[in-house]
């Protein structure tokens, strides 16, 4: 069985090297500042094995964006969420890439970045995914009207 | 000796592209030299659309997703929606959907293969044999829930209804048949020097690439990576079944082939041990109301799919429509890499590798 780390879990991981950068330890989560946070991602996937980047997805939480990163450990069978608020007040949401650390996250930023409307900074090929170019709004916001 | 560079679309309506997808390739003579997908021509918002839907009609929209595979698209769904709701499943509810599960990974490694010897030149004839057996399994899930193809057979608890007594004869004469006609298949394919000489160490993707690009399901096992979700992280009833997980050694695009091949006789395996176990009961909870009102907080449940790790990331509000439904969908996530496997082949080998990557533009435009 795969095992899901809880919150405080992953904060024990990440206590020693990268205190200052958790900001919530969720039930299951732990949130990160975005500043180093590929500092962190290559801790969790170089020391930590976390070599799988399963989903990389967003959510509109009225207020805010989160952006939610699940990783796998394929060697120790265990899975961990991390997510990053960006975008205080809907304003600008913008978050560095993750495509250096994983090249999975690639397509699953473009789509998010299409769908969501958050930028990932450094990210090699940043435009829209599935829809046009010249689009308006970003569909899976909550004010986009269908 | 370099010649003048060539840029050519090569979709959206094309026979080998499995669907609308298209890309752009940049050719040397007839070798490639880039090529970049360029996907959403079957974007339905479905993650919008799931928003402003209960989660019982949520389970709709997932069957359009991958739709040679419905059956694990509502599985995937309906198990993050009961951990999300702390439902627990009817025994029979879950075993009849394991077995609903394994034929229709049968039927979508069946479509797999078929159109990728189709894609091979070999026109039709493998590919009929196959679906032949498709429809078979079609006919079983017909019998089951009334659909063929957009099933929505399960709900949270279970499914919604028992297979009606006609269908255990049917599907014990399927299971009696099955292994001869793959080996009927066998005959015909595995050992076919033309096949071998299009896809031996053609497009061969490494352990360590694959799983750095987020690869999963067959693609990645054909790269030698012991990974089934089935068996690392057992879902149902999964736990109490065993079964083989073949794996590759190359990684090319005969150890794709291969892999699936193998993995719908180990499916077969997976349904008579299910047909051992199951026991009559109610197929869903009673207590399961139609509307179903999850608290607030988020789930995640990765499970096998035909294609690869298949998750709904749901994200509840205490309403009775999730907040957020985000689909972790293998096909789009598997061609993260088809650029960098056919860069320096030929065209012909093109359509070989994106065949062999198996994706359904369904599940990735969504």
């Amino acid at each position: 069985m795969t095992k899901v780390l809880l919150g405080s879990e992953i904060e024990d991981i990440l206590r020693s090297n990268f205190k200052n950068q958790i900001e919530v330890v969720g039930k299951d989560y732990v949130q990160i500042s975005n500043d180093e946070s590929l500092d962190l991602f290559n801790y969790l996937k170089i020391d930590q094995k976390y070599d799988l980047l399963s989903s990389v997805t967003s959510v509109d939480r009225i207020s805010h964006f989160e952006v939610v990163y699940h990783l796998t450990s394929l060697q120790k069978n265990e899975s961990l969420v991390v997510k990053i608020k960006c975008g205080e007040g809907r304003v600008d949401p913008k978050v560095k890439s993750v495509v250096s650390v994983w090249r999975g996250a690639e397509l699953q930023e473009r789509e998010i970045y299409d769908l969501m409307g958050i930028m990932f900074e450094d990210h090699p090929n940043m435009k829209r995914l599935l829809l046009w170019e010249n689009f308006e709004g970003h569909p899976l916001r909550k004010d986009f009207v269908s | 000796m370099s010649t003048e560079l060539v840029t050519m679309n090569i979709g959206p309506i094309h026979p080998s592209t499995h669907g609308v997808f298209r890309m752009r390739v940049t050719f040397d003579g007839e070798t490639i030299i880039d090529a970049e997908p360029i996907i959403g021509y079957l974007h339905r918002g479905s993650e919008k659309l799931a928003e402003e839907r209960t989660y019982t009609q949520v389970v709709t929209l997932t069957d359009r997703m991958d739709y040679t595979a419905s059956m694990t698209n509502n599985q995937a769904y309906i198990l993050s929606v009961e951990k999300l709701s702390g439902i627990t499943p009817s025994k029979r509810g879950v075993w009849l959907r394991m077995i609903a599960a394994e034929l229709q990974r049968i039927a979508a490694h069946s479509v797999a293969i078929g159109f990728l010897i189709n894609d091979l030149g070999a026109w039709h004839t493998p590919l009929l044999y196959l679906l032949r057996e498709r429809e078979k399994i079609l006919e079983l899930f017909e019998m089951m829930c009334g659909a063929r193809i957009t099933n929505s057979y399960l709900r949270p608890g279970g499914v919604f209804m028992d297979a009606p007594d006609e269908f255990w004869p049917s599907l014990n004469k399927f299971l009696d048949e099955m292994p001869n006609r793959l080996d009927d298949i066998e005959n015909l394919l595995t050992d076919n020097e033309i096949i071998l000489a299009r896809t031996q160490n053609v497009a061969t993707l490494k352990k360590d690439d694959a799983i750095n690009a987020s690869i999963t399901g067959p693609m990645l096992r054909a790269s030698g990576v012991d990974w089934d979700l089935r068996h690392r992280n057992p879902y149902d009833y999964y736990e109490k079944i065993s079964f083989r997980r073949p794996l590759g050694t190359v990684g090319d695009n005969n150890d794709r082939y291969l892999v699936r091949l193998h993995e719908i006789r180990e499916s077969l395996k997976i349904v008579e041990q299910c047909l051992d176990l199951i026991e009559p009961g109610p197929v869903k909870p009673e207590e399961v109301p139609f509307l179903v009102r999850p608290p607030e907080g988020e789930s995640y449940v990765p499970i096998e799919a035909p294609k690869g790790e298949l998750g709904f990331y749901l994200v509840s509000d205490g309403g009775i429509a999730p907040f957020r439904c985000h689909v972790r969908a293998p096909s789009l996530i598997n061609l993260t890499l088809l650029r960098d496997m056919v860069i320096g082949y030929k065209i012909a080998d093109l359509f070989v590798t994106f065949g062999s990557i198996d994706v359904n533009m369904g599940e990735v435009d969504r």
